[in-house]
């Protein structure tokens, strides 16, 4: 039972046939050549296969394609889009990844997380990144990079307001 | 790995279509699918295989929190995430709000749901003691009209409920009233993990208790030993506290598995009903930690 769907996938429309028994993680990897989500585990532990689902990360190994009909996705290739943002500069600045297995997920975590709360406590900050698994980091420089984004962005916002007054 | 079992897959609009879905037959059985977040996983196992997935996400009825005949109204499709934030739930259930951020991370608690949990029933929900120390009613649609569900009855065996083949969980209704609460949630380590025990304790104004266990037994369960040596104590001094473990360790069954042995599961059930018993009468008299904390983590004094 071949059925075509049609996903907002980094803005723009794209249609594909999926199976019902195709998840958003095969189709994105194998038929739409979005490969920055990973299979890690399989079964919704890692954080590797991480997207944004109508704004919310999810777990594409976890969610049939078929279920996402009519929803937006998006991939680290929409969040580069316009060049790397603040959060990307930041990691990279700081030599944050290793083997950039984790990366993806560990970016649309960050950058969900920091849309819904721009400033986030350490706890919060390792709880919106506790599912997403990195065997290189030991954690710290992607939690501390995390948190020197959201720091710099709160400057800023303090320094417009203080221009703007 | 992909999924290698194939089926169909149908997206209702309205309940009675639902019900339909469910009813036709097909070789394999048709099942509900809520989050996905077991179902999918236990369909890439093979541990399941229906022939037919009906999609419960397009039905109004599963939706929302709100109050509803003097009651908290949680829908069966309301995801973790949604229980975290509601206002209605941090002020009549915050135990639900203290269990819910402690499953698994965030990109599971954002599509799993509350009724998937509790249908998927394995012994280690973390839903389990927070619905069951509530006397929550399960609302479930069937073909021949709407039933309710106590809770206590709700859970028969590891991943097997009384909710009869082909219905449907529509949601979950609370009684209100006053009262104090806390989770405790033991985990192999820090972030995501299934619970290997879980505690959940209410406490009302008149000092009446509830207490129920996760993962210490076929299914989730009430301590009504504990519940009437606590009844009527709303500061339980450490001699009664020390009581009280002694009786959960007693009236628990729990097993040796990849994830503990029942021997330190049972032990640990004991330090974890003296935490939530005293935060929960730190938060009756006004005092202790907002909701939302892992007990386990901090220091409940």
């Amino acid at each position: 039972m071949i059925q075509e769907i049609a996903i907002r996938l980094n803005g723009e429309v794209r249609r594909v046939a999926v199976a019902p028994n195709e998840t958003l993680l095969d189709v994105l990897r194998g038929k739409l050549g979005v490969k920055t989500p990973k299979e890690g585990c399989g079964r919704g532990d890692c954080g590797a296969c991480t997207v944004l689902l109508d704004g919310k990360a999810v777990r594409s190994c976890l969610i049939l394609a078929i279920e996402a009909d009519g929803q937006a996705v998006v991939t680290l290739e929409g969040v580069g889009k316009e060049g790397p943002t603040a959060l990307q500069k930041a990691f990279l600045k700081n030599n944050v990844f290793q083997c950039g297995f984790c990366a993806p997920g560990m970016i649309l975590s960050s950058a969900a997380l920091l849309a819904a709360n721009p400033q986030p406590t350490e706890h919060e900050v390792r709880e919106a990144l506790a599912g997403n698994l990195c065997r290189c980091t030991g954690y710290e420089p992607i939690v501390a990079t995390v948190l020197e984004v959201a720091r710099k962005s709160a400057k800023k916002k303090t320094a417009s307001r203080r221009a703007r007054s | 790995m992909s999924i290698a079992h194939e089926f169909e897959y149908a997206k209702p609009a309205s309940l009675k279509e639902a019900l339909a879905w469910l009813a036709r037959p097909v070789p394999g059985g048709a099942v509900a699918l809520a989050g996905g977040t077991d179902l999918v996983a236990w369909l890439r196992d093979g541990a399941v295989s229906p022939g037919r997935l009906v999609d419960l996400k397009g039905l109004e009825e599963l939706r929302g929190i709100g109050l509803r005949n003097g009651k908290l109204w949680i829908g069966a499709a309301v995801p973790f995430a949604e229980i975290i934030e509601s206002p209605l739930v941090r002020k009549h259930a915050p135990l639900l709000v203290e269990s819910s951020g402690l499953v698994a991370s965030v990109g599971v608690r954002n599509r799993a749901t509350i009724g998937g949990n509790v249908c998927s029933a394995v012994p280690c929900c973390d839903s389990g003691p927070g619905l069951l120390v509530h006397e929550a009613v399960v609302h479930v649609a069937t073909a021949r009209g709407l039933r309710k569900i106590p809770m206590k009855k709700w859970f028969l065996g590891p991943r097997r409920t009384a909710l009869a083949k082909g219905s449907i969980v529509l949601g979950f209704s609370l009684p209100l009233g006053r009262h104090a609460a806390a989770f405790a949630k033991l985990k192999r380590y820090r972030g995501e993990d299934l619970a290997q025990a879980s505690v959940g304790v209410r406490v009302d104004a008149q000092g009446a208790w509830r207490v129920a266990y996760g993962s210490v037994a076929p299914t989730p369960l009430r301590g009504p030993k504990v519940e009437r040596l606590l009844k009527g104590v709303k500061k339980p001094d450490a001699a009664l506290l020390k009581k009280a473990a002694a009786l959960a360790e007693a009236e628990i069954a729990p097993i040796t598995d990849i994830r503990s042995s029942d021997v330190y599961r049972r032990l640990m059930v004991g330090v974890m009903l003296k935490r939530a018993v005293k935060l929960a009468a730190a938060r009756l008299a006004g005092r202790g930690p907002a909701y939302g904390i892992n007990v386990m983590e901090e220091d409940a004094q």
